[in-house]
């Protein structure tokens, strides 16, 4: 068994028309046994730019907070908020500079950029970006959403439409898989507002 | 130091590989029983390793005038196989002169899998079926002879990615709101040829092209649909 | 916060987690290898330059990571580097390896000869002993004329008028073998390299979708991405956009953004700026 799949867990990010959405699931187990319903892989970075840390939940946590930290100190020394691309770049060199010790996590980062468009970007446990134009998925049920995602997805949705897509393609997807599941949210991102859905999903 | 011990210890091990009988030569089964037809798809890709064997091989055997069955995984358990059932069939055929019904089918091919409980057939079987009342079934079974009756099912390499794509469309499952309306042959093909293409896209061992079959009360019928070469 | 700063500033590798993953690992938690490029990736000396080119899929084991993968690296103004085997270390190694030829360019105040690079590049994967698992095809023209290298994960390497490299190398090669010729003419170099990439993509499964091609001549270069697109994604029969309100909501809310104007204010008072 792979140690990514120890406590579960799938994120995915989807572009749309001026706006952007990322989903987790909500699970925290150890193996199969299932302990909270209430852990959140998506994180706020800054108001338009969020991240999904699927994988090992402590990296999880512990990568969280290492980044948080190195993005204060940037906007301490900088006097100005990060963007999507140096957020990502430092994300990137962070993971990097554990090559052989890595992680535990694969992250996904969704935001708008300064001109509100849609960015996102995956990545690997090694910190090795892909920036495609339509979707990305990482975490235990990655098969199962590529699948989902492959036909869901279209350009040009709505902020409406785009969450009902990526709501579906997660809440689907996480159902043909054992260790992730149990809840999920999502958050739609748009110039003049962030929408924050918990999506009713089977419990079991 | 100990960590130094525990390496070559596990290095040793590790030259102390066997034979192995099986192979993986990829491939994708799709299939969906509606109340009057069933419908049953494969790619035609035959790979191994990052190599294709062929372009053009379908995954799917006639059986009967009312049933398919896809088999995809190691290539050589499924000729052997299919052949296998083919006499068998055939067996049956002469002694109670008549052709073989899907469920015996079905019951059958669980019965010649668990034969090979200890030295499997390394295959995905998917075997779609028109019963006595022509509602259409399908019948999904994993290497040992475990089976299952259900509606619609995704095997193979890419079983995974559009199981729950299937899931969704056919079962609706996760949908509220939704004025359930009987699936068409039509819808079922469109489902399967859509999957078919995002398969494509994110399995490297589905692609080429897609052999649809479909049985109804008075026809069968055989597609070609082409699909991405890399 | 000094101490902070400069915490932040030691380079190179950590190998703080290594101790809990070799534990992981002892107890059986296999760890998970980083995405590869299951490549195919090609480079030819022409008359008065190099073509190089790639396919462009990234495969994390039988899935496609990515579709359209860029795989054709920036080095220098006059050297590009296509790379092969473990992405993240393709990317960083020719970032890193650009950033020091670049120091170097500005220090000589000439363009660096394509055999720096090569230096570069080998002897950073050497010092790694093949775990940084890079393998890459260097090409570039400098005063001495057109130059194309073929660097392993262990650092050795090869000068070559042709060469692949990749789970395709032998499709591409085949190509290589049967149509190349000494002095190509700079279309029939083009041509060439994206029959041997196409050869790949149709014929390895760890290649795919289209051909990049760079093509470096002595004052110019031409990044072509893509060169061709030999695969087009299939198209959608049915509609699959769901009616508003078919997912369940458990709850919801909204989080309203006033952001305010982002003023930019130079600040230019004579004194030489920070850049610690």
């Amino acid at each position: 068994m792979s140690i990514l799949e120890y406590n579960g867990g799938a994120v995915v990010a989807m572009k749309g028309k001026n706006c952007v959405a990322i989903a987790s699931d909500k699970r925290f187990g150890i193996q199969a046994q299932t302990l909270s319903v209430n852990f959140e892989k998506v994180f706020e970075i800054s108001p338009h730019l969020y991240v999904g840390l699927p994988g090992l939940a402590t990296d999880t946590q512990t990568v969280y907070q290492r980044l948080k930290f190195r993005q204060n100190l940037y906007e301490l020394k900088e006097g100005r908020s990060m963007s999507p691309k140096a957020f990502c770049a430092m994300l990137a060199n962070m993971l990097y500079e554990k090559r052989f010790g890595p992680y535990f996590v694969e992250p996904v980062v969704a935001a708008l950029d300064k001109n509100n468009e849609p960015f996102i970007v995956a990545m690997d446990l090694l910190g090795c970006m892909t920036t495609p134009d339509d979707f990305v998925v990482n975490g235990t049920c990655s098969r199962q959403l590529y699948g989902m995602c492959e036909v869901l997805w279209e350009p040009n949705l709505e902020p409406d439409d785009l969450f009902e897509t990526i709501s579906q393609a997660l809440v689907n997807a996480c159902d043909r898989d054992a260790v992730s599941g149990w809840g999920a949210v999502v958050y739609i991102i748009e110039k003049d507002k962030v929408t924050i859905k918990h999506v009713k999903t089977r419990m079991d | 130091m100990i960590l130094a011990n525990t390496e070559s210890n596990s290095s040793l091990k590790s030259h102390n590989t066997r034979f192995n009988p099986y192979d993986d030569n990829g491939g994708s089964i799709v299939a969906i029983g509606g109340d009057d037809f069933v419908v049953i798809a494969s790619d035609t890709r035959l790979s191994t390793g990052f190599s294709i064997y062929s372009r053009n091989q379908s995954k799917l055997f006639k059986l009967s005038k009312k049933s398919i069955l896809g088999s995809s995984g190691c290539w050589c358990d499924t000729l052997t196989l299919t052949r296998l059932l083919n006499a068998r069939m055939q067996m049956y055929l002469h002694e109670h002169n008549k052709e073989m019904n899907t469920p015996a089918l079905a019951q059958m091919l669980s019965t010649m899998l668990y034969y090979k409980r200890f030295f499997p057939y390394y295959v995905s079987n998917i075997l779609a079926g028109i019963e006595s009342d022509g509602s259409g079934w399908i019948y999904s079974y994993d290497p040992i002879g475990n089976v299952e009756k259900c509606k619609f099912r995704a095997g193979g390499s890419s079983g995974v990615l559009l199981q729950p794509l299937l899931d969704n469309q056919i079962m609706l499952s996760n949908l509220q709101n939704i004025d359930e309306q009987p699936l068409s042959l039509e819808k079922a093909i469109k489902i399967i040829q859509d999957v078919f293409t995002s398969a494509a896209e994110r399995d490297i061992y589905t692609g080429d092209e897609i052999r649809i079959m479909s049985i109804t009360a008075d026809c069968f019928k055989e597609e070609k649909i082409q699909m991405r070469k890399d | 916060m000094l101490s902070t700063t400069k915490k932040l500033e030691n380079t190179g590798f950590s190998f703080d987690n290594c101790l809990r993953n070799r534990f992981l690992e002892k107890n059986g938690f296999i760890s998970p290898k980083g995405k590869k490029t299951g490549t195919t990736i090609a480079g030819v000396i022409f008359k008065d330059g190099v073509v190089l080119g790639s396919d462009t899929r990234a495969t994390d084991d039988t899935i496609v990571a990515d579709k359209n993968c860029e795989k054709i690296h920036y080095l220098n103004k006059n050297m590009y580097c296509c790379g092969a085997g473990t992405a993240a270390d393709t990317f960083q190694v020719t970032s890193m390896v650009s950033s020091n030829l670049e120091l170097h360019r500005l220090n000589s105040g000439r363009p660096v000869p394509v055999i720096v690079a090569c230096r570069m590049l080998k002897q950073m994967l050497f010092r790694y002993q093949g775990y940084v698992g890079a393998a890459l095809i260097l090409g570039g023209v400098d005063n001495t004329g057109s130059h194309l290298y073929c660097i392993y994960p262990h650092g050795s390497s090869d000068r070559l008028p042709y060469t692949t490299m990749g789970s395709g190398s032998l499709a591409a090669m085949a190509v290589f073998e049967s149509k190349w010729k000494p002095d190509l003419s700079e279309n029939e170099a083009k041509e060439l390299v994206k029959d041997a990439i196409a050869a790949g993509i149709f014929n390895d499964l760890g290649s795919g979708s289209n051909v990049d091609i760079c093509v470096i001549r002595k004052d110019s270069v031409e990044y072509i991405r893509p060169y061709e697109c030999l695969n087009e994604k299939g198209i959608k029969r049915g509609n699959y956009k769901y009616k508003k309100g078919s997912t369940a909501l458990l709850q919801s809310h909204t989080i309203a953004l006033h952001l305010e104007e982002e003023i930019i204010q130079t600040i230019n008072d004579g004194s030489s700026m920070d850049t610690s």
